[in-house]
């Protein structure tokens, strides 16, 4: 990963020491974030994005390595389904992350940068940092919460354990739980990374970086995100400019170029040791755990919160089976809630894309 | 209220103001937009089709897509002051189980339902001796979603049978309401209010 010193980015140092699920304490935790649209006078207009596992908070601005345009320009910005000419929108990276908030690559109170002794985190860690940032900016209650994939995931752990700072909660795409087919996949990625010889058990910062296992880790991930269909409408078993198999192992089929391309260019803008922290956090995910087994009780405390809930029928990553259990359990504490399983051909990377289905969704229940 | 169906028009304008209401089959949302108008009602709603859920929800409406004969069953007893069941009692795979759902998770239930036993039905069934395709059941026999047809004296003797209280009943025939002398033959419509 090119190196992040010169990056400036948006952030705040915060002024209390974090508190973490592994019992660990951070201190002089920074989290950097991006906002949008006017704080309306009563502070009562914000909505807080939550980011997925390789996003960060470039939500509708343009990225500073990549120079590409924001993850969500489509639903957030003026006139779109999250209005910033009525909304303030905050969106920060997250605990853990490499895009400006403390994470394995940022330095230690030794002096060094924490590589593998930075602390186990978990998703409810990700989402106390970002109320912390919210105590700071003197933000009291949300209008609304919104998160797809790991952002639902944070969405959800922040409903059920900070329900009192948002009225609304919108997950999409998500799960209240990791399943043992999603922390698989997440476990052939870590061990792709600590399988390239340049990570150096992680103290591999001002030297050459995993930038191999990295990809790898990034190739698997992302076919899950794509649905069966999408692959074979996109590739199908079609050749990468040549005109038959070259009998070797070069990337002669499309597909297999185009998830090479996914991979490299992957690493130019994350930190390896970030995808192991973040995935390890993913895959401790268990909402019902945390309140003794029962989702129902997880979320007893977020009874009069408004809950939409959206799930795409092609993704296989965060099905809507997952999504149900989730709507169950909101019904059993009778909660008001919103669920709808969308139709959309491109698997869990759906919420991402043209589905205008959720954008008539998401600006119904925003408001 | 006008631009209700007329069982929605009569349902909504007996739901007690400020009530906690289900709608069971809500469709688009059309009655719960309404009761939120008008009375202030906090709604919610169960629709199968994603379609009818996306349009609900983006009204701002609280509705879950899913099956009611079988996530009815998640709802905490007593949840709802109201509980509404319109045109969907006779698509039910148990309308019995449905009905009783319904006077578990509600106070009070509507339900309204097309008369199978309204007269151009029987006379269509006498003289031409097939399933009746007719205006309030217009859909042919292998493509209906209705699989429990019932009659106005079929769902009295049902609501006697499960201890059921009826408290109000209306009937219509061609979107207009009629007295309740002799429904079961000319009604097209009926709606009831029931209680445990």
């Amino acid at each position: 990963m090119a190196s992040q010193t010169a990056l400036s980015v948006q952030k705040v140092t915060l002024p209390k020491a974090l508190a973490l699920d592994s019992g660990r304490e951070l201190e002089g935790v920074e989290i950097a974030y991006e906002t949008h649209g006017d704080l309306a006078e009563d502070k009562a207009n914000a909505i807080l994005i939550f980011h997925a596992l390789t996003g960060d908070q470039f939500v509708a601005s343009e990225h500073p390595v990549t120079g590409k345009p924001g993850w969500w320009e489509r639903m957030v910005g003026p006139g779109k389904p999250i209005d910033t000419s009525r909304y303030h929108v905050i969106c920060a990276n997250v605990l853990g992350s490499c895009m400006g908030s403390t994470g394995p690559a940022s330095t230690s109170p030794g002096g060094a940068p924490y590589g593998m002794d930075f602390p186990v985190i978990t998703i409810r860690d990700m989402v106390r940092a970002q109320m912390a940032l919210l105590d700071v900016l003197g933000i009291e209650k949300l209008h609304a919460i919104v998160g797809g994939s790991m952002g639902g995931m944070q969405a959800l752990s922040c409903a059920a354990n900070f329900p009192e700072r948002t009225s609304r909660v919108l997950a999409i795409a998500t799960t209240a739980r990791h399943s043992a087919q999603n922390i698989a996949f997440h476990e052939v990625g870590r061990q792709a990374i600590m399988a390239d010889p340049n990570w150096q058990g992680g103290a591999y910062y001002g030297g050459e970086t995993p930038d191999k296992g990295l990809s790898v880790a990034r190739m698997a991930a992302h076919i899950t995100y794509l649905s069966e269909a999408g692959l074979t409408e996109k590739f199908g078993r079609r050749l990468q400019d040549r005109d038959a198999k070259s009998f070797g192992f070069d990337a002669d089929f499309q597909v297999e170029s185009y998830l090479r391309y996914q991979g490299i260019t992957f690493t130019d803008r994350f930190d390896a040791n970030s995808y192991l922290y973040i995935t390890r956090a993913m895959d401790y995910f268990d909402l019902a755990e945390e309140a003794g087994g029962k989702l129902a009780d997880a979320l007893a405390g977020a009874k009069d919160t408004r809950f939409c809930l959206v799930s795409f029928d092609t993704d296989w990553l965060y099905t809507t089976a997952d999504m149900r259990e989730v709507v169950h359990a909101l019904n059993a504490v009778a909660a008001p809630v919103s669920f709808v399983e969308l139709s959309a051909p491109y698997g869990h990377d759906s919420f991402l894309l043209d589905v205008p289905a959720l954008d008539r969704v998401v600006k119904g229940f925003i408001g | 209220m006008s631009t209700l169906r007329p069982d929605l028009a009569k349902i909504a304008a007996n739901v007690p103001q400020g009530a906690r209401v289900l709608d069971v089959g809500c469709g688009d949302g059309a009655l719960m937009a309404e009761l939120r108008d008008a009375k202030s009602v906090d709604a919610r709603g169960i629709e199968i089709e994603a379609e009818e859920v996306e349009k609900a929800v983006a009204r701002g409406l609280s509705v879950v897509q899913g099956d009611a004969n079988r996530d009815i069953m998640d709802y905490p007893d007593a949840a709802f002051d109201v509980a509404i069941l319109s045109q969907t009692l006779q698509t039910a795979q148990r309308p019995d189980f449905l009905l009783h759902q319904l006077l578990r998770i509600g106070r009070t239930a509507f339900v309204s339902f097309p008369n199978f036993a309204y007269w151009r039905m029987r006379m269509a069934l006498l003289l031409g001796g097939k399933m009746p395709v007719v205006r309030h059941l217009p859909v042919t026999w292998y493509e209906t979603k209705n699989i429990h047809h019932l009659t106005i004296h079929d769902f009295e003797d049902l609501a006697d049978e499960m201890g059921i209280a009826i408290e109000d009943s209306w009937f219509f025939v061609g979107g207009r309401e009629i007295g309740g002398s002799n429904a079961n033959w000319r009604a097209e419509h009926a709606v009831f209010r029931l209680s445990r």
